[in-house]
């Protein structure tokens, strides 16, 4: 990777340099403080870079190289469904018909567009076995906020008013801020000694002040609450929502439905599950999922297909007039050129792929969780709860802590070196030392072999001499930094 | 096996016989067989690439895109050209695949680009800081509700009639969850009306929100509104523009708060409407309740310059439910779009785009306003966005306009019933003196069909 010295583009900067270059002006000009106020105008130019267009490529190319990146390396960081993302996709989702077309176009030019749209509600919903979908929401924690809304809106309807929402004590960290951001007060639930929930636990903390109990299954833990049945029992039993966070999805496509398992509304990751690309950070999308309970709530405009009149073809509509809808969550219908990839992706699979895409993220998760109870890996780094995981599993750093040395933080800054992404790290919080892994579907046995082996050759190194991987990185474009100092002094814009 | 897996029948059987289970099935053996799923799922079978690709290609050809027509639709996304090395950079792997960068020694190249990025939309809006990308503009609106209220304490909101509709609608959403009022202030001409915003303004108000130019295009009066708005303590957030800036003096410069916006028109598709970012820029005594990542400067144990996600005491992964947002994502590929869009563009061109779009408006405008049956919705200064009254349907003289190959602009009869008379126009730098003679030419004679099909005299 590069490890040149950091140079920003407004430090390349030179005075007269540019890249683009506009059109004339054709249309007679004007003084500019005829058509706006003088008051209103911009006095000094912002200072933006003054580059060329190679100084600009150069710079980015330069700069990307000190990213890791799953096109290049295994990226086994749980909870976040680091699989293949298809380059086809990428393909589809630029052509001009859809990268070029204006979200306010009448929708009876962009019946292709809003066919996407419907297609991917549709086959979201037999996925999570769930009736009626909106495409809406831009995230997971986006989708989050929508059925914490859908909630108070369905119980609002009923003349009821809760306040209080169940999470489990190994829940996402979205989930505990979207309860306040709901305007509801977080009640947590503990967990039992197979990682599931402490159904007792629940049991006395669901009264009818609940609105709802957010959980994901499997969980974080990448374990199946075997217990679901139970559990929806007693949340729908005072009242509440059954809400899932679908970020664990890609665990149990085509094997287990949340509709089934009695949930109300699901929110779907579509660059977890549906290999959206992650981006550095976004964009994803968060479409919901709902039962038919729920549904006069979604937000609006939906996607609909009329029937056509007289045997002709349907027509797909955008629906505004709902009136009992929680209204709008953003701007326009939501991130559709993710929605694109994401029907891409299920076309290429079909059902059946879908299926076996879950099957083999499981295998592969087992297989490699059975390589870390091998040698040293299962001497210092026990799985936190030993039962068959699902896509994911956690283990423990406490003895490698105690025993040798060195933290999961250490574990996981070695890992650089090796050429691996770490796996999730200090979470879930109930496992001390946490590492979370999730080798996902697309990789094949020889990676996670390679894997198991660079754990293997860390915990052997520090047996030896636990100061390498405390001080670790080594290799990397620049090695651990200070982050209390940022956090002290905050420099977030560059001084010009 | 999938073309996406790579596990063979052979590895399925070593890798089950390392497990110790004797199926695939057995490892789901966990999961109740009443919530299991007893049938395929009910969709189409699997296809080859080739397959998928005409597929997805015959659903594209029924769209008519902004490559198929002259468009002049705006209402907050705009057809802007994207630059080839904005397609290039977001195209490569090591900005495109990986995740958020939690782990910044290997994250550099993210982590620096957001740094970047909060630098030039700080230089846009007048603002000191900037958190890396939201989702888009109108969650954005919302998100600084959210942050309003916690400064303030407050729990009512004024908004102006002329914040885009989606915003208004996207702040009640939210709104109705963390609890807070939200009460339009009327237009006047065009602008919002600000005898009325002085009249609404109590010590409740925890924020007054404006558009600048507002959704009809109009400049608002900042000069003037700003310090009225801001007289009882509330914050004063206003959503901006982005490429007008290069002419507006920044909002920022007017004592706002909160200065955010649509990324879109910066160097981002249109999409459909997503994926794009929302940007927001604060004073510094709001940094500590932005919503969103924010990137930080620092140096490595060896003195090396470097950039981390800073600030993370703020956000959900950290705080759980004392988060300020319960956001995780950035954006960050729209985001970084952006920042490569302006670099393009750099310090001279953002401004001459600001002042073509100005000029081709103008042209436009008169050139408009001059035809049969076509007259201005209001007088104010525009930069490169207005809105018209035709004396005919606005459905029909549109669906007429499509068929010659030009869309003549947003109606804006669904959002604003008063206006069901009119036409939103919106002008970009591809939008040559061509376009909008044509434009002239197919608007004037559509109106005039329909007049004379409803017996107007001509």
């Amino acid at each position: 990777m590069q490890t040149e010295p950091v140079v920003t583009i407004f430090e390349r900067s030179v005075e007269g340099r540019r890249a683009a270059q506009l059109p004339e002006l054709d249309v007679p000009a004007r003084p500019l403080d005829e058509l706006i106020p003088g008051a209103m105008l911009r006095a000094e130019a912002p200072r933006l870079p003054e580059v060329s267009e190679p100084e600009i490529v150069r710079h980015y190319n330069r700069i990307s190289r000190r990213n890791f990146d799953l096109d290049t390396g295994f990226y086994p960081l749980g909870s976040c469904t680091m699989k293949h993302n298809p380059k086809l996709n990428e393909r589809v989702a630029a052509l001009p018909g859809h990268a070029r077309l204006h979200p306010l176009t009448p929708p009876e030019r962009v019946q292709g567009a809003l066919e996407v749209m419907w297609l991917l509600q549709r086959a979201l919903a037999e996925i999570c076995g769930l009736p009626h979908v909106s495409l809406q929401p831009s995230a997971g924690a986006h989708g989050e906020l929508a059925g914490l809304l859908l909630t108070r809106a369905y119980h609002a309807d009923r003349g009821e008013s809760r306040h209080k929402v169940l999470t489990p004590d190994t829940a996402h960290g979205t989930n505990p801020a979207t309860v306040t951001m709901a305007g509801y007060e977080v009640v947590k639930v503990a967990s039992d000694a197979r990682g599931g929930i402490d159904v007792d636990d629940l049991r006395a903390k669901a009264d009818d002040d609940v609105a709802c109990l957010m959980l994901t299954n499997p969980n974080t833990l990448g374990l199946f609450d075997e217990r679901i049945e139970e559990i929806a029992e007693i949340v729908h039993g005072t009242g509440a929502t059954l809400y899932y966070d679908g970020a664990n999805l890609n665990a149990v496509m085509g094997i287990s439905r949340p509709g089934d398992m009695g949930f109300d509304i699901v929110h779907v990751n579509l660059h977890k599950s549906f290999s959206q690309p992650h981006g550095g950070g976004g964009p994803g999308a968060g479409p919901i999922a709902v039962s038919d309970r729920i549904e006069p709530f979604l937000p609006r405009p939906q996607v609909v297909r009329r029937e056509g009149s007289n045997g002709g073809a349907p027509l797909f509509d955008l629906d505004h007039d709902r009136p009992r809808s929680i209204g709008r969550m953003r701007g326009f219908q939501g991130n559709f050129g993710v929605f694109v990839r994401s029907l891409a992706y299920i076309l290429s699979l079909g059902g059946d792929g879908l299926r076996e895409a879950s099957e083999t993220a499981v295998l592969n998760a087992n297989y490699l969780l059975a390589r870390m109870r091998e040698g040293r890996a299962g001497k210092y780094l026990p799985v936190a709860f030993d039962r068959t995981c699902k896509h994911e599993f956690v283990l423990s750093g406490s003895r490698a802590k105690k025993e040798l040395g060195v933290k999961t933080l250490d574990i996981a800054k070695r890992l650089l070196d090796h050429g691996y992404h770490p796996p999730t790290v200090y979470f879930p919080l109930l496992v001390d030392e946490a590492l979370m892994v999730e080798p996902t579907e697309t990789e094949a046995r020889e990676t996670l072999d390679a894997f198991a082996a660079a754990i293997e050759e860390i915990l052997a190194e520090a047996e030896q001499d636990p100061e390498v991987a405390r001080n670790a990185p080594y290799t990397t474009p620049v090695r651990r930094l200070d982050e209390v100092g940022a956090t002290k002094r905050p420099v977030v814009r560059q001084p010009l | 096996m999938t073309r996406y897996t790579s596990a063979t029948e052979r590895d399925r059987e070593q890798m089950l016989a390392a497990i110790g289970a004797g199926s695939v099935g057995a490892l789901f053996e966990d999961i109740p067989a009443g919530v299991r799923l007893d049938r395929p799922l009910d969709l189409p079978a699997g296809m080859p690439e080739a397959a998928v690709y005409e597929r997805m290609a015959a659903l594209a050809a029924r769209n008519a895109s902004a490559e198929d027509e002259i468009t002049f639709l705006g209402a907050g996304m705009y057809d802007h050209y994207v630059p080839a090395i904005v397609d290039s950079i977001i195209q490569r792997s090591e900005f495109l695949t990986p995740y958020t960068p939690y782990q910044p020694e290997i994250s550099q190249g993210t982590l620096q680009s957001m740094f970047e990025f909060q630098t030039a939309m700080s230089e846009l809006t007048g603002l000191p800081v900037a958190s890396a990308g939201l989702y888009e503009m109108p969650s954005s609106v919302a998100s600084a509700g959210y942050l309003a209220k916690g400064a303030t304490g407050r729990d009512r909101f004024l908004v102006s009639r002329a914040l885009h509709p989606h915003a208004r609608e996207a702040l009640a959403t939210y709104a109705a969850g963390f609890g807070a009022e939200v009460e339009e202030i009327p237009l006047a001409d065009g602008a919002t009306d600000l005898a009325a915003l002085e009249s609404a303004l109590d010590e409740r108000v925890a924020a007054v929100f404006l558009q600048q130019p507002n959704f009809f295009g109009t400049v608002e009066d900042l000069a003037a509104l700003a310090p009225a708005a801001k007289r009882t303590g509330a914050l004063l957030i206003v959503a901006v523009d982005a490429p007008t800036l290069g002419v507006l003096r920044p909002p920022g410069e007017f004592g706002t708060d909160v200065v955010l916006g649509e990324g879109q028109p910066l160097g981002n598709r249109l999409d459909f409407g997503g994926p794009s970012f929302g940007f927001f820029t604060a004073r510094e005594e709001h940094i500590r309740r932005m919503p969103g990542r924010i990137a930080g400067e620092t140096t490595d144990v060896d003195g090396r310059r470097g950039f981390v996600l800073t600030l993370q005491t703020r956000e959900q992964h950290i705080r759980r439910e004392k988060a300020t947002s319960n956001i995780c994502t950035s954006q960050q590929l729209n985001a970084l779009a952006g920042v490569i869009y302006l670099s393009w563009l750099g310090r001279r061109g953002f401004v001459e785009l600001g002042e073509l779009m100005a000029q081709r408006t103008a042209y436009a405008r008169e050139r408009l306003a001059a035809l049969d049956g076509v007259s201005l919705l209001h007088e104010q200064p525009v930069v490169r966005e207005f809105a018209l009254r035709l004396d005919a349907p606005v459905g029909a003289v549109l669906r007429r306009c499509a068929e010659q190959g030009v869309n003549a602009g947003y109606a804006l009869g669904r959002d604003y019933p008063e206006f069901a008379d009119g036409l939103l126009v919106a002008i970009t730098e591809r939008r040559s003196r061509g376009h909008i003679d044509r434009l002239a030419d197919v608007l004037g004679a559509a109106v005039a069909a329909e007049r004379t099909a409803a017996g107007v005299p001509a």
